[in-house]
Parts: C-alpha cells; structure tokens; sequence
C-alpha cells in the first residue's frame, strides 16, 4: 500500500507542474471562454448573461463574421494544397543521389523556421507594394502588375504566395516519408516498364498517404490560427475592404481594439468548432484513402 | 537483333539507364538552383535594402548598393523613442525565461507520461494530446482576464511563467517520444540500487536526452522571439516592448521616409535566430522530419 502510495507520488510529482497549467491555463479558459460566450462583457462591467444573443448576431446580422469565415476559408483551402503540393514536389526532386542535398533542405528550410517573425511580414509588405519587387518583375516581362495590397481582389493572395513560401517543413517530413518507401518497388515497377507518372500514383501516393494525411491536418489547423502576416499586412484591420480579415485577426479586435470579450469568445468557440470538425472530417475521410503498413493483413 | 549476346544487351540498357539518370539529375538540379534562388531572393533583397538609400530601394531589383548606408542601422537603432537597445533585452530575458521554463516543465511532464506508472496516466495523457488541437486564440481572453485580475498585464509575467507550467504540449510530445526509446533496464537498475525517480531523472534520463532537449530549446527559442500576438495582448508600455512590438510600431508610426532604418531593424531582429539555424541546422531538421514540429 504505502509502495502504491509512493509510486503515485513520484508520477503527480513530477506531472504538477503541467497539471496546474493544464486546469489554470487550459481547461479553465476553455470552460471560461464558453460562458463568456453567451454573455455581455467587456471586462469593466462584470459579464451580463444574454443567452445564445452572440451566435444569434452573428449569424443573422455580423456581415463582417461571414466575411472573415470566407477570407480564412479561402486562404486554408487555397494555400494548404498548393503548399502540400510543392513540398511534395520539392522533396521528390531532392530524393537519393542528389549531391548538396544539406544545402538544399537548409535553404528550403529558412523561410519556414522565420515564416512567423513580423521581419518577414514587413518584407512582404514592400514586396507587393505597387513599386515593390514583385511588380518590377512583372515589368521586366512588359506587364503592369496592380496595387497588390490595396487592390481587395489581390491582396489575399499575397499571403498565399507568402503561407507557399514556407513549404520548407511539410517538404522535410515528406523527405523523411519518401526515404521509408523500398526502393525495390520501384525497381520493380520498372522492370514492369511503368512510367514515372505511373510509378508516382502506383507507388509514391499510396505509400505516402499517412504522411501526405499528417501533413495535410497539421498544416490546416496552422493555416486556420495563421495571424502575425495578415495583422501587419492588413495595418491590424483587415483591410482592404475586410480582405484580410483573417478569423482570428477579427476575434483580436473585438476583443482587445472593441473590449467586445463576450462575443469574441463565441468567435473563438466557432473557430475551435470549425477546426475540431475539419480535423474529424480529415479523420473520417482518412480510412478511405490513408492505409497504414501494419494494417495490411 | 541477331548480333546482339544478352550480355551487349544488358550492357546497352545499362548506359541507357545511367544517361537517363544524368539527364533527370541535371534536370533536377536545375529546378532546384531555380527554387532556392526564389526562395533566398526576398531575405537577400532584404538585406541589401537594409543598406540602401531610401531612393534606391523601391522599384529596383538590384542588390548591390551604389553606397553602403550603414547609418540606417544606427538610425534605425534609434529611430523610436525608446532605442533597440531595450528591446533587445527584454526579449532576451523573456526567451532566456521561457526556454529554461519549457525544458524544466516539460521534461518533467514527459518523464512522468514515459517512464512512471501511476493511476489515471493514460486519461492524463490523452487530455494532454487533445490540448494540441486547442487553438490559442480559445484561451486567449480568459487568460487575459485572468492576467489581468492578478495585476500581471504590463508584466512580462503572463509571457514567462505559463513556460513553466508546460503549457506548450508539443514539447511534451517530442520528449515523451524520446523518452520512450531509452532502455527500461536503465531505470530498473537504479531502482534496485535505492535511485530516487527524481535521481533517475536527472542522472539518467536527462543526460541521455540532451538531442531532444536542444531541439525543444531551440524551438522554444525560435517561437518565443518570434511571438508577437502574446506581447501584443500583454504590453502596453513602449519600454516593456519586446523586438516583433517594436518592429511593428516602425511601420504604424512614421515609417513613410524610414525604408532602409526599418530593414536594418528587421534584419537585426532575425539574426539571433539565424544563428540558431546556422548552428543547429542538423539538429533542427532531424527535429522536423521526427516530430512535425512547425
């Protein structure tokens, strides 16, 4: 008994620190953040109950709710498959043999690991800036690129060319995948005479799947919480004309510009739905297209 | 062909085989020269502007400066009310502290989950996955008012001491992985010798694991510096600004005229972890490919 007693001990000793932070920082907030959502708060005036009136707002009459919902959309479903699709190809391109193959992931590397520092997102801003990089590129080709960042048709996409330009870190677990596929099987294919667009969805998809799968999930949820580049390049609004008003740059300002805490924690609980239920939906789909080796009898 | 041995034949499919591959690798080559260019062009353009003259720096791809400004750095150092210096050093102790908090709280954690038995660890375990997927910006205002009624907004409190209470459940993650791999017998052994767990831990475990504590070092290190929305939330005061504030308020204040001082900035406020990188580059990327991290 007192063995059981002492053994239990070590386990909490050693788990209290993440134990405190889990109630105080986690579970708390999160139980908070779901009153606070169905009341009036604006941390002055202690919370006023109001019932479902949050959700109800914002369904029926928050145009700018709808239109953060679109631009965060967008950018996910937009960014996420052109990154994965890169990396992939990248990674495929720096398979065995390929000589500086160090320097190569290195320098693929970089932008990713500096993708959330405010330098890179005032970069960007000169860049698509109407005399900025981009558009003397553009001119060297005779074309009149627009003003990328004022212009509400274009500037979303500049955060999509800046969310492709950190591919770096699905690229490094796609090389890690592509390293575990046997290279028999492709021995194989070719003695079969398969060609490589062949070969690629014969043997490199499926095998890959888990991997393609993990990646896919881990860089949705990133893309959904993504903020630091739309803050600074929309100037912390969302603008122009709301096009950046990316669903957690919205939450931000009402909360902290407008003090609107109460309908900003039912904004933060539609995000942590939507997100669970696209991770669930990626889940679900997975048995459909992902097999795992050990599973195969 | 009549004339042919199976052996030509062999031989033939063999050239034919090893030109394919030279072509398809120089291909390859080419591609990849071609991305990295890409890749590397916007930080280079940046540093070169960082010493351009403001006129030179718009419209203009080129990279080499006609003259070397390099009193955008001075000016750039000083151009807010309060210099970088400051800066500089609040994010320093703010990172200092957060890493040392992650490593300590999260090691520990991990230690528990991978090699202790005790009642209730697998539900403990599956609660401290599912905080993974929680967005931050759920906890945000809570924590936020929870900060504030403590009197800890304005402090650097809120930064720093959630690090020492694991709250980055990734890092828990990676340890518990590796953890895991080291031999049972290890532990057994020194139970049997009278070892305390806590012993265990930090004569054992710890030294066994310096790998996967420097790679959640130096995330931990990569993301703090990096983090604007915390500080964002937090600090109000200009003095208490951590660099990313700092850099922020370059462009919403009077930045119209400051092209070359606001490069220089920027590039200064990546260099520390360019220095990680350069450093630690293997480290990092074998961290990535084992463990998703970002």
């Amino acid at each position: 008994m007192q063995k059981f007693l002492r053994k239990n001990l070590a386990g909490y000793a050693f788990l209290s620190p993440w134990l405190i932070g889990f109630f105080l920082l986690a579970i708390g907030p999160i139980l908070a953040s779901l009153y606070l959502s169905f009341t009036k708060y604006n941390v002055v005036r202690p919370p006023q109950w109001i019932g479902l009136d949050n959700y109800m707002y914002m369904v029926q009459f928050d145009q700018r709710f709808w239109k953060a919902l679109q631009v965060t959309f967008t950018f996910v479903f937009v960014s996420v498959p052109l990154k994965l699709i890169f990396a992939l190809g990248v990674a495929m391109a720096l398979d065995k043999g390929i000589r500086a193959i160090g320097w190569y992931r290195a320098l693929f590397y970089l932008p990713s690991i500096l993708g959330g520092s405010i330098a890179v997102a005032i970069l960007w801003r000169q860049l698509f800036n109407y005399d900025g990089v981009i558009n003397s590129v553009l001119r060297l080709f005779g074309l009149d690129g627009p003003y990328w960042l004022s212009d509400p048709r274009y500037s979303l996409w500049t955060l999509i060319v800046l969310a492709m330009w950190q591919f770096g870190s699905p690229m490094l677990i796609f090389l890690a995948g592509l390293r575990a596929i046997p290279q028999e099987l492709y021995e194989a294919a070719e003695i079969d005479a398969a060609g490589p667009v062949r070969k690629f969805f014969a043997i490199t998809v499926p095998l890959l799947a888990p991997v393609i799968f993990f990646n896919l999930v881990l860089q949705m949820i990133e893309a959904f919480k993504s903020f630091s580049g739309a803050f600074i390049i929309s100037g912390g609004s969302g603008a122009p004309l709301d096009s950046l008003l990316f669903f957690t740059v919205y939450l931000y300002n009402e909360a902290f510009s407008f003090l609107r805490m109460g309908y900003a924690s039912a904004l933060a609980w539609v995000l942590l739905v939507i997100i669970a239920l696209f991770t669930a939906i990626a889940f679900w789909t997975s048995k459909y297209w992902v097999h795992y080796e050990n599973e195969r009898g | 062909m009549p004339t042919q041995t199976t052996a030509e034949i062999a031989q033939a499919y063999r050239e034919a085989k090893a030109r394919r591959a030279r072509r398809s690798a120089v291909l390859k080559h080419i591609f990849l020269i071609a991305t990295s260019l890409i890749m590397i062009y916007p930080l280079v353009w940046m540093l070169a502007s960082s010493l351009k003259p403001d006129n030179q720096i718009f419209g203009n791809l080129g990279l080499w400066p006609s003259q070397f400004q390099w009193q955008n750095y001075w000016e750039g150092w000083n151009a807010l009310p309060v210099s970088f210096t400051t800066f500089f050093w609040n994010s320093t102790v703010v990172t200092v502290l957060s890493v040392i908090g992650n490593v300590i709280s999260c090691s520990f954690a991990a230690y528990a989950f991978a090699r202790l038995e005790f009642t209730g660890k697998t539900m403990w375990f599956a609660l401290m996955m599912m905080t993974l997927m929680i967005p931050y910006h759920v906890v945000l205002i809570p924590q936020y008012i929870l900060f504030l009624n403590l009197g800890w907004v304005d402090t650097y409190l809120p930064l720093i001491v959630p690090r020492f209470l694991a709250g980055d459940a990734f890092f828990i993650f990676l340890m518990v992985q590796f953890f895991r791999q080291l031999p049972r017998e290890l532990d057994e052994a020194a139970m049997i010798d009278g070892c305390s767990p806590f012993k265990i831990y930090w004569a054992i475990i710890m030294p066994l694991s310096v790998p996967a504590m420097a790679t959640a070092a130096i995330f931990s290190f990569i993301w703090t510096w990096e983090d604007f929305l915390g500080p964002l939330v937090y600090l109000n005061d200009m003095a208490d600004y951590t660099v990313p504030l700092a850099l922020r308020s370059f462009i919403s204040s009077d930045g119209v005229s400051q092209y070359g001082p606001m490069f220089a900035m920027s590039i200064l406020s990546i260099v520390p972890i360019l220095l990680f990188f350069l450093i630690f580059q293997r480290l990092i990327i074998r961290g990535i490919a084992m463990s998703g991290l970002k």
